[in-house]
């Protein structure tokens, strides 16, 4: 399988091939990708530098355009294709159909990978994506069950990406407007979600209070581990309970069940986070590198080793992991 | 403008489902949406009791449209999905791409519903050469997007050719999960989750911890806690040449929203207000029209 890592800074993309990644996404820096951070992602020159940095170390170097353009910015992702194959990436990561139509009409050469952002979980959506656009491989939401994804690798007509670690968004991703609803940007029309211009801390007498464009996401008495206050993440009240009513600060980490993704046909592990450190993306890339080597030399016998998973729990999201929807039981 | 009845979003008993469509034959809506968008497992109606339902009540000179799921995930909801799109024989509402896919191969002509990510005219345009004849905005979009959009089908030439709904008043479908959150209120788990949503007929609300009115959760899938109205923005819809408003069922309430509506439609001067509300779950939103966060609420023009 190939382990395929994020980068949002040319030291980050270092990062990643120097610790064993075989491909590495990165985006522009424009809304036109999904992680459209201040002071993320790369002008056109840093993107040469990390094409010449994974080229010539063998890895490849994949290119997020995937979020969705309206009419009055339409250019912008028009000319991130064209800078993308000008570039010479080797896939172009897209989700919205106009920009796949444009990349298709324009350069059928390219080769395109449908984004996660494009939310198909299921073998006719695939289909309809690649008899359209030629897409080669998809990346599938975190809704699917083990079991599905199996069933879904036995007919897909293309090859499929699944996530293996990092932040776990807990709706089908490219089918949530949590965000916009709340602070007017969201990751389909603006890369972004729960965005820090909105985020507000404050000490009440109540606890320390994280609120979102002034909604109020959790609060935290003295020693709670006050995370960000991603929407999905907070604690809300339904019916007079007080709880993480749709997710609790967790990561995914499907570490333990490289065998059986493996066996299922996966072609790719995609590891979240372009918004990271380049020390996060050396760590995790690192223990992942080693458990996918592991795996090739050990086949069935492969057991995930304590100290990767302590690794990895290191930097996960208030130190919790989870298979997420990979488990029924999470569900 | 035409006026259409979205299809239900909640999981009511089938003598509720019966009882309102009784009252929708009767009522000033053009357009009639049909079928299960959120989950498989809700069943008091089954696809064909679906179809059979459309055929009783085409009688009446209303469209009927059967929508379908907006999250398929299972072999056996991708099949079920198969035959419908084989058998209906009525127009269909694609709310994931495994319908588009489904229904473009058998060259029938569909509806895209607001699940289905449409952003700009070039993804309705590749749309509309695989079959699509009518399509609903994603609810986050705003009017100058639509405006465009609109303005740029015309320049392709296809302005003529398609139909643009709105999805105009109820809870804004917002996000879809794995998870089912009802179940998980209630400490149930998903794969036993005993039907729950059948005692909320209009979902469960979330409220902050200052208690605020937040989301609304319906199953999988999370909504606005707040309703969307656009009522008072009826004359800029209809200039803009929206062709239908679509209304989301509710519990109570769905037949006076479409009178009130039809009465804008035959001209009544002012349609009224935003009325504010002592129940915080009443509270209307309208920000995502006019390109704020989508849960504000702006009286301002229309």
């Amino acid at each position: 399988m190939e382990l395929v890592c994020p980068a949002g800074s040319l030291p980050a993309l270092k990062a990643a091939v120097d610790n064993g990644a075989d491909a590495v996404y990165i985006g522009f820096r424009d809304a036109t990708n999904a992680r459209h951070f201040a002071g993320l992602n790369f002008n056109d020159g840093k993107a040469r530098q990390a094409l010449e940095y994974a080229r010539s170390r063998g890895v490849r170097l994949f290119v997020a355009i995937n979020t969705y353009p309206q009419p009055h910015n339409w250019p912008a992702w028009q000319t991130a294709v064209d800078q993308g194959v000008a570039l010479g990436a080797d896939a172009l990561i897209v989700a919205d159909l106009g920009v796949l139509d444009y990349a298709r009409e324009h350069h059928p050469q390219q080769p395109l990978h449908l984004s996660v952002q494009g939310s198909a979980t299921n073998a006719a959506a695939l289909s309809y994506y690649w008899r359209h656009f030629g897409i080669r491989r998809a990346v599938l939401p975190r809704v699917l069950s083990l079991d599905q994804v199996r069933q879904l690798a036995a007919i897909s007509p293309v090859d499929l990406e699944v996530f293996g670690f990092g932040s776990l968004c807990i709706m089908a991703e490219g089918r949530c407007h949590l965000s916009s609803y709340v602070t007017a940007e969201s990751p389909n029309t603006c890369g972004a979600c729960s965005p820090a211009s909105a985020v507000r801390w404050q000490e009440t007498s109540a606890g320390r209070e994280s609120r979102l464009n002034g909604v109020l996401i959790d609060r935290f008495k003295a020693g709670e581990n006050a995370g960000y206050p991603t929407l999905c993440k907070g604690r809300f009240n339904v019916s007079d309970n007080i709880y993480h009513a749709l997710e609790e600060p967790t990561s995914l980490n499907t570490l333990a069940l490289i065998p059986q993704l493996a066996e299922i046909g996966i072609a790719a592990i995609k590891i979240e986070g372009r918004q990271r450190s380049p020390a996060y993306v050396a760590q995790v890339v690192r223990v992942w590198r080693e458990a996918l080597d592991h795996y090739r030399d050990a086949g069935a016998a492969f057991s995930p080793k304590r100290e990767w998973q302590d690794a990895l729990a290191r930097v996960s999201e208030g130190s919790q992991t989870t298979f997420g929807a990979y488990a029924r039981p999470w569900q | 403008m035409q006026l259409s009845l979205g299809p239900i979003l909640y999981y009511w008993p089938r003598q509720r489902i019966d009882d309102f469509y009784q009252q929708a034959l009767h009522s000033p809506a053009d357009i009639v949406y049909l079928g299960e968008t959120v989950c498989p497992k809700r069943r008091e109606l089954r696809p064909q009791d679906w179809l059979e339902l459309a055929v009783s009540l085409a009688e009446a000179g209303k469209q009927l449209v059967l929508s379908t799921l907006a999250l398929i995930e299972s072999r056996a909801d991708l099949a079920t999905l198969r035959k419908l799109c084989e058998h209906s024989g009525c127009l269909m509402e694609a709310n994931d791409m495994a319908a588009v896919e489904l229904l473009s191969e058998r060259r029938l002509p569909f509806v895209a519903g607001p699940a289905i990510n449409i952003y700009n005219a070039r993804s309705l345009r590749q749309l509309h050469r695989a079959g699509l004849m009518r399509w609903v905005m994603p609810v986050e979009l705003n009017r100058e997007t639509l405006r465009d959009i609109l303005e740029e089908l015309r320049q392709l030439g296809i302005g003529e050719q398609l139909e643009t709904e709105v999805f105009c008043h109820g809870h804004l479908p917002l996000a879809y999960s794995a998870r089912c959150f009802t179940a998980r209120a209630l400490n149930l788990a998903k794969d036993d989750c005993r039907l729950s949503c059948l005692d909320y007929p209009d979902g469960l609300p979330l409220y902050t911890r200052d208690n605020r009115i937040l989301f609304n959760l319906n199953g999988i899938q999370t909504q606005s806690g707040r309703v969307y109205n656009l009522l008072p923005a009826y004359r800029e819809l209809e200039e803009m040449g929206v062709d239908i408003l679509r209304i989301s069922p509710a519990a109570s309430g769905t037949f006076e929203t479409l009178a009130q509506f039809d009465r804008a439609r035959n001209g009544a001067t002012a349609p009224p207000p935003l009325i504010a509300s002592d129940r915080p779950d009443e509270e209307f939103c309208n920000g995502y029209w006019y390109g704020n966060p989508g849960m504000d609420s702006f009286a301002g023009e229309s």
